[in-house]
């Protein structure tokens, strides 16, 4: 069972707890995630559990949003980023010093909410 | 004659305006915050975790049988099983002496924080967690789930067995990257096999500048001192 199913699970109950304390809950449009490349989650199944998981919940209308954040290392001794080549190589490619800081990728989160407000308006206009 | 002026309503216009709130919350928030219970709960009690994660066959229990065979009398450790079915490895260590808690996952390939909390009250039960020096989880067989969740372990073994290739650091640099320690298993077989041991070890050491790597056979007992040492030293950091 892909652990996306566990994590949408997951970042169901997290949102849930900050809905509870909103004032006016509205219906929420849009969950917008982080997906780092260095992780193991892969955006699509997060897309189709989560499509199964927020039936009949306050999420019901919802789309998951995904923008994935690039693997970037950091290379102390050259003092400078780079962009490890996932599978192949993972060492600084100027010093081969190995894989230590990651800057970037590791990213796991609910970045933002969106709903939409109703607004209605009644023009009248004469002769 | 007067013109009649008509008031003529259009049709109510309805529009929506987006809005949003950023959030910025870890999609694993409450298993982390439950891991960080589960963490300080241990250190007050005196006692070190490790998380011991694997592929499935690399010989974490047989790792787990010779070393409690060779500190049980020294130490008291407590393991946490996470098996998806069966307490088969369970069984297994606990004739080595252990108190073990099986944690069967059912379908889920991974252990969370909540059943380590759980698992903890269950060892803890009768008199508290203090009575223990080293609590040990010997996670599900996966090199690629487990990665991700924060247990409450101060340290990560990740075990690789010298027949599993000397690639996989470079497949699963995610597991490997997040560990403390790798051991080598199996080093009884290298002989066997036509793995190139020094390129194993500088795969490893490509995806994980820092991690304490070693070489052992349970087998045979070859590197178990080096192992032992490590654990020793792992589990005075909890006193």
């Amino acid at each position: 069972m892909p652990h996306e199913i566990d994590m949408t699970k997951a970042l169901i109950v997290s949102l849930k707890e900050w809905y509870r304390e909103q004032r006016e809950p509205l219906p929420v449009a849009k969950v917008c995630l982080v997906v780092g490349k260095f992780t193991c989650v892969e955006p699509d199944l997060l897309r189709t559990s989560f499509a199964t998981q927020k039936k009949g919940t306050f999420l019901a209308d919802a789309e998951i949003v995904v923008r994935e954040t690039e693997f970037i290392a950091y290379c102390r001794a050259c003092d400078k980023e780079y962009r490890p080549d996932l599978g192949l190589e993972y060492a600084c490619p100027d010093c081969r010093a190995p894989l230590g800081d990651v800057r970037s990728g590791r990213e796991l989160k609910i970045e933002r909410i969106e709903w939409q407000v109703p607004e209605t308006a009644t023009v009248a206009a004469g002769n | 004659m007067l013109n009649e002026t008509t008031v003529t309503p259009l049709e109510n216009l309805s529009l929506t305006i987006d809005a949003g709130v950023d959030l910025n919350i870890d999609i694993l928030d409450e298993n982390d915050t439950l891991a960080l219970r589960n963490r300080q709960r241990m250190e007050a009690a005196g006692v070190r975790c490790v998380n011991i994660m694997s592929s499935p066959g690399s010989g974490k229990t047989t790792l787990l049988e010779a070393t409690l065979n060779q500190v049980g009398h020294e130490m008291q450790v407590g393991i946490l099983e996470g098996d998806m079915t069966t307490e088969l490895d369970a069984d297994r260590l606990r004739a080595c002496g252990a108190p073990v808690v099986a944690i069967t996952t059912g379908r889920s390939c991974h252990l969370e924080a909540d059943q380590i909390a759980a698992g903890l009250d269950k060892l803890g039960a009768d008199g508290g967690l203090g009575k223990f020096d080293l609590m040990v989880i010997e996670n599900v067989g996966n090199l690629i789930c487990p990665a991700a969740y924060d247990l409450g372990e101060h340290t990560r073994v990740v075990l690789v067995a010298v027949t599993e290739g000397e690639d996989k650091p470079l497949k699963y640099p995610i597991m490997f990257h997040g560990a403390d320690c790798v051991v080598v298993t199996k080093l009884d077989l290298a002989p066997y096999l036509r793995l190139d041991i020094d390129k194993l070890m500088a795969n490893i050491k490509q995806v994980n500048a820092t991690a304490t790597v070693m070489a052992v056979s349970s087998e045979s007992g070859q590197g178990m001192d080096t192992w032992i040492d490590w654990l020793r030293a792992e589990t005075a950091k909890g006193k």
